[in-house]
């Protein structure tokens, strides 16, 4: 489905991946791990098209991404959750949602109405500016948005971080219904029970370059704990 | 009394105009952070075009006619602008203020050569002459008829901006353009809009800078300061912050002239936008969240 072929990344003259090779297939859900400043959402930046790889390709169902915009991304079937869980501080959480579904033409009110259901908490915060939601509330706001465009890859950039366990644990059950109705799911993420519990294959990058991946139930995971932790 | 109700009406008429010329830039300055020092010359676009149509129709209707067809001219010559030469530019805010600068020369050097040097006259309409008579003071109906356009023009750009998803959109992109590109919104296309919205709101500033003066190819020049001062003091990208300096600079610059003179005046408000910016360098309303940023 998603394709990464030996792409180098940088940012001026400081490069920050180098040669990443990557396959995410259908129906997977698919984590990168790695400690902090090593790549991980210079990658996904790079999936997304906020930044352009120096070489290297990026195919994404058998179309080359190359030049094209992100919003072109998003309508080809990718949808990114930054690791900030950015919002738009001024709309409120249903704006939110309905600005991104109405200007996706994958979107309508049954997807956005979808990914409420996956929220319920977030029906109460409707009429709230998303600038004053909680941490565990934004990122499900997030998630939710990303999810009112249908995509057939959703990526998600630690989802988990500075969230209260109750939280993670819903989010978690989020996840696990979405790779059950067969949506992809590319997640980048340090916690690493929550990893172990998720995904089906791995990756770990170390400084910019690829050092570990294959199946999670093949992994060494003394050696993958001491590549991730800090 | 009679003379202070008339220094708040004069102070509230300018304040009207500069509202009118800073809710064009609250878009392209506050919310997109272009420098586009050409949105002066739209607003001498919108005043040309209320003196061609004049020629044509008639005063009695011609301004009722020319604001529209100047919001028009004045949103394509924006959009053009942007097109050619703004989009290249974002991020560069010098290089803008520069190449902007420039087309601003160039434009006002098109309309000497189109309509030459000597300012030319646009006469009000008849059903606007003489005045309103309450309190002792008097209000000429040409500048309640512009205090009523600001009126129509900011409930509209709210509306559009609260109601329309073309005005959710723009706000979702001035708010995190990077998230909204990522989310499938096409920004190319919004920023486009934004800077159409913003440069014909000049242009209907232009059409009204006409029933106050004479309309030369320097007429944008002399407003366009105040109004980036005015964007600065609300707050950037602040529809409310930039309706309430426009009215405080307004009154502030009507009673120091009254009690002094014009230079000083300028002075005065100058003064009194380098203390407040000492206390408030984010102007009156910033965007507020959870957030430390």
């Amino acid at each position: 489905m998603l394709s990464v072929q030996n792409i180098d990344v940088a940012y001026g003259p400081t490069q920050i991946l180098f040669g990443v090779d990557m396959e995410v297939s259908s129906n997977e859900l698919f984590c990168v791990m790695g400690r902090n400043g090593v790549g991980k959402t210079t990658l996904l930046n790079a999936i997304m098209g906020v930044l352009r790889p120096v070489s290297g390709k990026i195919l994404f169902e058998g179309r080359d991404l190359g030049r094209m915009h992100p919003y072109e991304r998003v309508k080809a079937g990718l949808a990114y959750v930054p690791q900030t869980r950015g919002s738009f501080p001024q709309l409120t959480v249903l704006e939110s949602l309905r600005v991104v579904s109405e200007a996706s033409d994958r979107g309508n009110r049954a997807a956005l109405d979808d990914a409420v259901d996956l929220f319920p908490r977030l029906k109460k915060l409707f009429p709230r500016k998303a600038g004053f939601l909680s941490g565990g509330e934004a990122a499900q706001l997030a998630i939710a948005r990303a999810l009112v465009t249908r995509p057939s890859l959703m990526i998600l950039d630690e989802p988990t971080e500075g969230i209260q366990p109750s939280i993670i644990m819903e989010i978690e059950d989020a996840i696990a219904n979405l790779t059950r109705t067969g949506m992809s799911i590319l997640l980048v993420e340090q916690y690493m029970e929550f990893a172990l519990r998720l995904a089906g294959r791995y990756l770990i990058l170390d400084a910019g370059e690829v050092v570990s991946s294959g199946r999670m139930g093949d992994m060494d995971e003394a050696q993958m704990r001491k590549l991730v932790s800090i | 009394m009679d003379a202070f109700l008339g220094q708040v009406f004069t102070g509230l008429s300018v304040g009207s105009v500069l509202i009118l010329i800073a809710l064009g830039l609250t878009f392209t300055f506050g919310q997109m952070g272009v420098i586009n020092m050409a949105h002066g010359e739209f607003i001498m676009a919108g005043a040309y075009t209320a003196y061609m149509l004049q020629d044509l129709l008639g005063r009695d209707i011609s301004l009722l006619v020319a604001l529209p067809i100047a919001f028009g001219i004045a949103g394509v010559m924006g959009l053009l602008l942007e097109f050619l030469l703004i989009r290249r530019l974002y991020g560069r805010p010098l290089d803008t203020l520069l190449v902007t600068w420039g087309v601003s020369l160039m434009l006002q050097q098109l309309a000497r050569d189109l309509f030459g040097a000597p300012n030319v006259q646009v006469s009000a309409p008849e059903w606007l002459g003489g005045s309103l008579h309450a309190g002792g003071a008097s209000f000429s109906y040409s500048r309640i008829f512009i205090m009523g356009l600001v009126v129509v023009c900011v409930v509209g750009i709210w509306l559009f901006l609260t109601r329309l998803p073309q005005g959710a959109r723009m706000r979702a992109v001035m708010q995190n353009r990077q998230l909204a590109s990522c989310s499938g919104l096409k920004t190319h296309s919004i920023d486009r809009l934004t800077f159409f919205i913003g440069s014909g709101l000049a242009g209907l500033a232009g059409v009204a800078l006409t029933l106050l003066g004479s309309t030369g190819p320097t007429l944008g020049t002399n407003y366009i300061v105040d109004a980036f001062l005015v964007v600065v003091v609300g707050g950037l990208g602040q529809l409310k912050g930039a309706v309430i300096a426009a009215i405080g600079l307004g009154l502030i610059n009507s009673f120091v002239e009254f009690n002094t003179e014009a230079s000083i005046a300028k002075v005065a408000v100058f003064i009194t936008i380098v203390a407040f910016l000492q206390v408030r360098p984010q102007g009156l309303f910033v965007l507020k969240s959870r957030g430390l940023a």
